[in-house]
């Protein structure tokens, strides 16, 4: 019997060729079976690229499922906590999804594709997951990350860049909206959405034609400073809009194996997300139970004082360390765009209410010799960079 | 205008009724809905030939729970009551057993047995006390349920330490290996091991066929009884019950779905259309069909739907029923032997043998039965002079590899009756007329998914605190107003009643002490 050749080893995305090409660093992950860039020149440019001009990344790898059937729109209303009624075709949803028990499974975004036709994309894989839920709903959900190539563009400079492929309707997208356009005679959906918190749209595409969008894509980028980009400068920009990443700000519920370990949406910050009104969907009757009787975590931004990271902090409430701790820190950094020392953090409630003051202590190293540090922060409300551009429509030309 | 009603039952099966009774005697105005033109669900008697009736599904009585009567205040005629079993022999060394007492074996045996049941019946009874209260619930601080489940680690503590781990460790083991250890009788082994797996989809070897035995023994200590009337005239009094208390029950009438609106449950629509109004909406059906195709699953939450579609529930045991214008004549048989509970299990591997087909989709080529002739003690079932045989035939899969073809079955009954030939050689001439039932036959008739006697198989990991599945083992289904109150819950299946009388304590408890 001959058999087919089963591909070994890691994947390499229809944009690994161009990326390769580019890279000074040979720095890569792994991502979901594909190969990624971590950092093709260096982190720091690479994200200057994103806040100042245009950053390339590809987002292939992200898991995209296409939702298809009469009922498509019950079984995502049902699966996730928002109203997805209100999504309507050309609209982007951004939503959480949780188990039985109230606890995220994981977030991503919903295209409304057109009328009845759905991707859900999401950073891990939930096959198994979206499939229990098709019982009793006339729903096929197909994998289809491979299918379709994808590119972020991200950056100020992100739409003049696009605008100068010609794409018609660019100017009147606005965020969490895509439009469906031709591109050098295939079909290329343009989405405005990213994970930078900035300007910036997504492109995705046949895998054939993924080569030749990337070449006219930097053709037309060069004037604007375009740069492909890896995923370090890409986690430094999502902590500054105050993203949640899955591995950082929570684990997948189904992944989880001590109770505790998962989070309701509420504990990310993701109240806003849990519509009530909705008589049925995954989690409610638990989130219901929980939004009366409270919740144990929260989510704070942390503004801290000084200019050392607070990596792998502790939270306490008081400056003297033996008063216990509150939480700790799953995201820190320092934010060359808002100059600002800032973190993530899951605070056990009542702390961490916006305005209030905590401590986070921080360890960091001189010479080999490590210093511990108590340093003062403020809990923030708003995301640390929030740019009028991000949703500006028509964007400004740069 | 709608009507209004405190509770709608779906289905009246037995656990149906005696919820209802229990509902409407607390001054509940109850409505119950039966599909079929009878009460009674799988607990009837009904003519399947010219003259000749017979309990069409459940044909034993060896569970109803005294509570029960006591609660209804019924005590339902008896034809016959602690009849015998006998394992035919085809020799006719037949081996009776009647309680603790064994004949036909060897003395050694026989003392064997008696300890045997002596200890299985100790731990029946702690089995019973769990049967007839709502299972805690894990995971939660309710101070309840932390009492119920501390409570039940009391009482297998206090069997003492020997017989405590003795309990522990027969709970989760085969009936084969228990038997194969304590008795040399091939007989006596076929009987015990028939009777553990009765109405399941398990063979001897089975994992947690001593569960199965227990559960069968926890009912009334294993005595078995013939109601005068068949079967049917259980529910028929406790219809009688439910009435006088003020239940509305209407029979002939299919509910099409139970209606749910804005996320509980408000009420039923039949298939003719009418539509009741109720927030309480307590279904006798099966756990499947009340949550995939009463209720709809698009109701509920993801993994309780999984749950739900993956619970086990295929049927394994078909029925046959013959009319008969004598007895046959059995080789070694008394008058009396034949008002007996007659067993067909040459020993333990016979019964595993009759089940491996069963695996593979198949029905048994040398079935193992349970049969009864319930005219010999009640003349009403039959003309006089004559009689009806009612036999449990395992196994009979519900899933048969090509379907319940006319050949199939055909060539199950042939084969039913090459079997019991052997034994009763004139039985074919006897034969005035006959039925047979599959579990499609059963989940037709009876409406249960799977044509499973238990609605969902008797087995550790749908029992107590899991049964039907986890998180809605206590009555309430997650989405509000809803109930189930039939053998899908437990404590399972069996004409016992407690499931139904449990789900009422837990309607009536709501909101209380949690």
């Amino acid at each position: 019997m001959k058999s087919e050749p089963v591909h070994q080893g890691r994947i390499e995305s229809p944009f690994y060729a161009r990326q390769k090409a580019l890279d000074t660093v040979n720095e890569w992950h792994q991502w979901k079976g594909y190969t990624a860039a971590n950092e093709l020149y260096c982190a720091d440019t690479e994200y200057f690229a994103i806040r100042n001009s245009t950053a390339v990344f590809d987002l292939t790898p992200m898991t995209k499922y296409r939702i298809t059937g009469p009922d498509a729109l019950a079984y995502l209303d049902r699966l996730v906590t928002r109203d997805m009624t209100r999504i309507a075709p050309g609209r982007v949803a951004y939503a959480v999804w949780c188990d039985d028990a109230g606890q995220v499974v994981d977030d991503g975004t919903i295209f409304h594709l057109r009328e009845g036709e759905y991707r859900l994309c999401s950073q891990e894989r939930h096959f198994g997951w979206l499939q229990a839920a098709t019982i009793g709903f006339d729903v096929t959900v197909t994998h289809e990350t491979d299918e379709v190539a994808a590119l972020a563009v991200q950056g100020p400079t992100s739409y003049s860049v696009l605008s100068n492929l010609g794409l018609a309707g660019l100017a009147e997208l606005k965020p969490f909206s895509l439009m469906q356009v031709r591109f050098k005679g295939t079909d290329l959906m343009v989405s405005r959405t990213g994970f930078t918190g900035d300007l910036g749209y997504e492109l995705w595409l046949d895998p054939a034609r993924a080569e030749a969008l990337w070449d006219a894509l930097f053709d037309a980028g060069k004037l604007h400073g375009i740069r492909a980009i890896g995923t370090n400068a890409l986690e430094m920009a999502r902590i500054e809009a105050g993203f949640i990443a899955v591995y950082h700000e929570f684990l997948p519920a189904d992944e989880t194996v001590r109770s505790g370990r998962s989070r309701s949406p509420f504990e990310l910050g993701l109240g806003w997300l849990v519509d009530f009104t909705k008589p049925v969907f995954n989690g409610r009757r638990a989130l219901a139970e929980e939004w009366r009787s409270g919740y144990t975590w929260r989510l704070a931004k942390l503004d801290i004082e000084g200019n050392k990271p607070a990596h792998h902090s502790y939270v306490f409430a008081k400056e003297a360390r033996n008063r216990g701790n509150i939480g700790f820190v799953t995201s820190a950094m320092w934010s060359p765009v808002c100059k600002k020392n800032i973190a993530l953090a899951t605070v056990r409630t009542p702390y961490g209410k916006p305005g209030e003051t905590v401590w986070v202590e921080i360890f960091y190293q001189r010479e080999m010799h490590w210093n511990r540090e108590m340093a003062r922060a403020t809990v923030v409300d708003k995301p640390f960079w929030f740019p009028a551009r991000r949703s500006a429509t028509p964007p400004g030309r740069n | 205008m709608t009507e209004h009603y405190d509770a709608i039952l779906v289905g009246a099966g037995h656990n149906g009724l005696v919820c209802a009774a229990l509902l409407a005697q607390a001054g509940k105005r109850v409505l119950v809905l039966e599909a079929a033109s009878q009460v009674g669900g799988a607990a009837v008697t009904r003519e399947f030939a010219e003259e000749f009736s017979v309990s069409a599904c459940a044909h034993l009585l060896y569970q109803l729970q005294p509570e029960v009567c006591r609660d209804l205040k019924i005590s339902p005629p008896l034809a016959a009551e602690n009849i015998p079993t006998i394992a035919l022999a085809e020799d006719a060394g037949h081996v009776r057993i009647a309680g603790a007492a064994v004949e036909g074996v060897a003395a050694e045996d026989a003392r064997q047995y008696r300890r045997f049941h002596k200890r299985m019946t100790r731990f029946a009874r702690l089995l019973r006390k769990l049967l007839v209260k709502p299972p805690p619930r894990l995971g939660t601080r309710s101070r309840r349920d932390l009492y119920a489940l501390a409570r039940l680690g009391l009482s297998v503590r206090s069997l003492g330490r020997d017989d405590m781990r003795e309990f522990l460790r027969l709970i989760g083991m085969n009936i084969h290996d228990e038997v194969r250890e304590r008795f040399a009788s091939p007989l006596l082994r076929g009987a015990i091991s028939l009777d553990a797996v009765l109405g399941t989809h398990l063979g001897p070897r089975s994992p947690n066929t001593v569960l199965t035995y227990l559960h069968r023994l926890a009912g009334n200590s294993g005595r078995v009884a013939v109601p005068r009337g068949g079967m049917g005239m259980v529910p028929a009094m406790l219809a009688q019950s439910a009435r006088a208390a003020g239940a509305d029950i209407r029979t002939g009438t299919p509910v099409r779905r139970i209606v749910v609106d804005n996320g509980r449950v408000t009420g039923v629509e039949t298939e003719a259309g009418e539509v009741f109004h109720s927030y309480t909406v307590v279904s006798n059906a099966d756990p499947k069909r009340t949550v995939m195709r009463l209720v709809g699953a698009r109701h509920f939450e993801t993994r309780f739907v999984k749950r739900i579609h993956h619970l086990r529930a295929q049927g394994n045991a078909a029925k046959v029923h013959l009319a008969l214008d004598a007895l046959p004549s059995i080789d070694g048989f008394s008058d009396r032997d034949y008002g007996a509970r007659i067993l067909v299990a040459g020993d333990e591997d016979h019964v595993e043998r009759a089940f491996n087909p069963a695996k593979y989709g198949e029905y048994s080529s040398a079935p193992v039965i349970e049969l009864a002739f319930p005219s010999v003690h009640d003349e009403s079932l039959a003309p006089p002079g004559q009689h009806v045989m009612s036999a449990v035939v395992q196994y009979a899969p519900y899933a048969l590899r090509g379907g319940w073809t006319e050949a199939a079955r055909q060539g199950l009954f042939d084969v039913v009756i090459e079997t019991l030939a052997r034994y009763m050689p004139d039985l074919e001439q006897r034969v005035v007329a006959s039925e047979l039932l599959t579990p499609v036959d059963l989940e037709a008739e009876f409406h249960v998914t799977g044509g499973h006697w238990h609605h969902a198989e008797l087995a550790l990991d749908q029992f107590l605190f899991v049964r039907p599945v986890s998180g809605a083992a206590q009555y309430a289904m997650p989405l509000d107003g809803l109930f189930l109150c039939g053998a899908g819950t437990h404590p399972g299946g069996g004409v016992s009643g407690a499931a139904g009388r449990n789900a009422a304590h837990t309607i009536l408890n709501r909101g209380k002490g949690r």
